[in-house]
């Protein structure tokens, strides 16, 4: 399980200060209007961005509690997949996702056979060697997506993986994603934009405002919201009886 | 943290161009305290200060007003030929100076192409290529193409539509100008101006080549002459740091008339449909042909000496040869000296603006890199040679001193080739690399060194394509040793052995023309055109 406690980031014009947590094999819905703070979220719990308080930590299955703050980005339990650029445009697919085994491609044949099965579970075994302008929008993030899996981090961050998608196709990827999450056991942060994505796959959502979780729910209350932020934000007039 | 020493690499950098920049011009205010420069108690000093001024002021004007009817017209035209001559016209930019002034001595000069065109017509022609009149002929040559192409390009990002309203309107040609075509080129005015003023202001290869006695110096060449000739210190130190004034004085009014950034290319393009009348067809045609007459003829006379029968007998000569392989050797050393520091300032520099958001630190950083534009190289080898003047035998030293003022040279010009690309990898790429632990040497394999590939090659061969035309330093620093092409081809344009020349000239541009190919694919890689 991850417990992030009043994780604190205070800027010149902008302080946030969140707590939450995310059990494995979960989808939680990251909700929010633009600027409120789910990217920062993000950045604070994969590392990018150094908090300036609060605490961070992973109990394993045998109960054992790791800090993660101390943590580097590459050794936290985290894999991303941000809305764009999850892939470097000069590697081909393969090594993209061998990048996620070893930083420098020195891969034995269990990884290679780690790598096969990947792509087919994603289906895109016949791609493995084209380079990402070779691939379409979706046949991208599936390549993100096999490094994700490659990888076998407890958990994965997801920044609105699918916006740039087309419904048919975002309605794919919701599906292989939650699946994914089933059958790996992935515990899923899921920043999106969209609370019909959230109904769909997940389980639970918060809504962050003015970087802090305002709301936390399961996500029949999308459906029919409790509290006044959930309404404000569907744009609701009144939370409904 | 892996980068807690990401300072190491821009401070050492930082250090050194401090020291390189402090050491030199301590030394100088040592030798000729500022205090004790009248300048108008002494007439050589004022003299070689007025015409350093004036002849850049007097290039600058007519280079403008020339450059001004020949930008409309290729703005306006379309024919046969235009996209070579604005090929050509980016030519003048890379070619090192000296090879130019060859082909301008091979058409203007005594018994060149003009002189014996016009003498086979029973006229004489008068001796005017050397003087205020030849180093004005040669800075139009090298700044007219370039205010063109410069105009040209600010006229192009006129959008369609306000072509098309004002055609609308009916608008005649000179109304088209005043309301359309001016206000964009005037923009561009101030920026440009400086700039030519400030490579008219510091040309040392066409004044030493074409300037003639004390009436026609500027003042870099007033400082060689007090070195090499007279070998006194305290003249030379004078002359520099009136030059260091001076050019800091233009640098600083360049700055305080910022001309408006220039806005994105519209691939919305319109031919324009006013040049159709008698007097725009005048115009235009004179203006190019003009513009034609002053380019072409220098380009084709250099082109032309790979014709002579005499040039198989110049590239015998040994003299040549060794010129050659010094002039690769500096240029080498040079080029990896400057992208060394250029990488090292960047590493450093990109950390603080992308990681540690403090841009302006990150400026500061990167405009060491720029030291040579306040500190120009007449100021920076005079201060240095002064400096080493009492330890040792400066002239022993001269090869790596040529290396380090070429180096420095071309700082400004890797600086800019190599940090927009080195941004732009970290920009996109530091949160997927850091999340998948790529650092350290994996960082540099499969992320840095394949994607800043070919802006390595575009900036090691700009940096030796400079220092292989350098004739400033290697005019200080050169002697019966140290040789370099550009050096042995003044030798033998001053004494006018134009077939030597020929063959100096023709091996020097086939060695930038080549050195452009070779690096551009060799270092940037096959596919050094795709991303």
């Amino acid at each position: 399980m991850l417990i992030a406690d009043e994780l604190t980031l205070c800027q010149d014009d902008w302080q946030g200060c969140f707590s939450l947590t995310l059990r494995r094999g979960e989808i939680l819905g990251v909700l929010g209007h633009s600027g409120a703070g789910k990217s920062t979220l993000m950045a604070l719990l994969a590392g990018f961005l150094r908090p300036d308080g609060g605490r961070l930590l992973y109990r394993s299955p045998d109960k054992v509690e790791q800090d993660l703050l101390p943590l580097a980005p590459a050794a936290r339990p985290f894999t991303s997949l941000f809305q764009s650029h999850n892939l470097f445009e000069h590697l081909s697919a393969r090594d993209n996702i061998g990048l996620g085994l070893h930083p420098n491609l020195r891969l034995n044949q269990a990884q290679q056979a780690a790598i096969t099965a990947a792509a087919q579970r994603l289906g895109i075994a016949e791609l493995l060697d084209r380079r990402p302008d070779q691939l379409s929008g979706g046949q991208q993030q599936r390549v993100a997506l096999a490094r994700c899996l490659v990888r076998r981090q407890p958990f994965l961050l997801l920044d609105e993986p699918f916006s740039a998608l087309d419904p048919a196709l975002r309605q794919e990827m919701l599906a292989e994603l939650a699946s994914l999450a089933r059958d790996e056991d992935i515990g899923v942060l899921f920043i999106t934009h969209q609370p019909d994505e959230v109904r769909q796959i997940g389980e639970r959502f918060v809504l962050i405002e003015a970087g802090a979780v305002a709301w936390e729910g399961s996500v029949e209350e999308l459906a029919a919201p409790r509290g006044a932020a959930v309404s404000r934000y569907l744009g609701l007039s009144a939370p409904a009886g | 943290m892996p980068r807690r020493y990401w300072w190491l690499p821009g401070g050492i950098t930082a250090g050194l161009l401090l020291a390189v920049g402090l050491g030199p011009l301590i030394a100088l205010l040592s030798q000729a305290p500022l205090a004790a420069t009248p300048l108008w108690q002494d007439p050589y000093l004022r003299q070689v200060v007025i015409f350093s001024l004036g002849q850049a002021a007097l290039s600058t004007g007519l280079s403008l007003l020339l450059a001004l009817p020949v930008s409309r017209a290729l703005h306006r035209r379309r024919f046969a030929g235009r996209s070579l001559l604005l090929k050509l016209f980016g030519l003048s930019q890379v070619l090192p100076v000296i090879i130019a002034l060859f082909g301008l001595v091979a058409v203007h000069g005594h018994g060149g192409w003009l002189a014996r065109l016009l003498s086979s017509l029973g006229l004489s022609l008068p001796q005017y290529l050397y003087g205020l009149s030849g180093i004005v002929l040669a800075h139009l040559f090298f700044n007219v193409p370039l205010a063109a192409r410069w105009w040209l390009q600010s006229l192009e990002r006129l959008p369609a539509n306000q072509w098309r309203l004002a055609e609308q309107l009916g608008l005649a040609s000179w109304s088209l100008f005043h309301h359309l075509e001016w206000p964009a080129l005037r923009a561009q005015l101030p920026a440009l101006a400086g700039l030519i003023f400030m490579l008219c202001f510091t040309s040392f290869a066409t004044v030493m080549a074409l300037g003639g006695g004390p009436g026609a110096t500027t003042l870099e060449v007033a400082i060689y002459q007090a070195l090499r000739y007279d070998f006194d210190l305290q003249a030379a130190g004078q002359l520099a740091l009136w030059q260091l004034l001076l050019s800091g004085l233009i640098l600083l009014l360049h700055h305080r008339w910022p001309s408006e950034p220039p806005q994105l290319k519209v691939s919305d393009h319109y031919r324009r449909q006013d040049g159709a009348r008698l007097g725009a067809r005048l115009h235009d045609g004179a203006s190019l042909a003009l513009v034609a007459l002053l380019y072409l003829p220098p380009l084709l006379a250099i082109l032309l000496s790979g014709l002579r029968p005499e040039l198989w007998r110049a590239l015998a000569s040994p003299r040549l040869w060794h010129s050659t392989g010094q002039s690769l050797l500096i240029g080498t050393l040079a080029a990896s000296l400057a992208l060394g520091l250029t990488l090292l300032l960047l590493i450093s520099s990109r950390h603080l603006r992308l990681r540690l958001g403090r841009r302006h630190w990150a400026q500061g950083l990167e405009s060491l890199g720029n030291l040579i534009l306040v500190l120009p190289s007449a100021v920076l080898s005079t201060g240095l040679f002064i400096l080493l003047m009492p330890f040792t035998d400066v002239f022993g030293l001269g090869l790596y001193l040529v290396v380090l003022i070429n180096a420095l040279a071309s700082l400004p010009y890797t600086l800019r080739t190599l940090q927009p690309a080195m941004e732009a990898v970290a920009h996109r790429y530091d949160r997927l690399a850091d999340s998948l632990g790529l650092a350290g040497l994996a960082r540099l394999t499969r992320l840095e060194w394949p994607l800043l590939r070919p802006a390595l090659g575009r900036a090691f061969a700009l940096a030796m394509i400079l220092s292989l035309g350098d004739l400033g330093a290697i005019a200080l620093f050169g002697s019966g040793e140290l040789q370099t092409l550009p050096w042995l081809l003044y030798q033998q344009l001053g004494s006018y052995r134009l077939n030597e020349a020929a063959a100096t000239a023709l091996l020097l541009l086939a060695l930038c023309l080549a050195l452009l190919g070779i690096l551009e694919r060799g270092i940037g890689g096959k596919d050094a055109d795709c991303r």
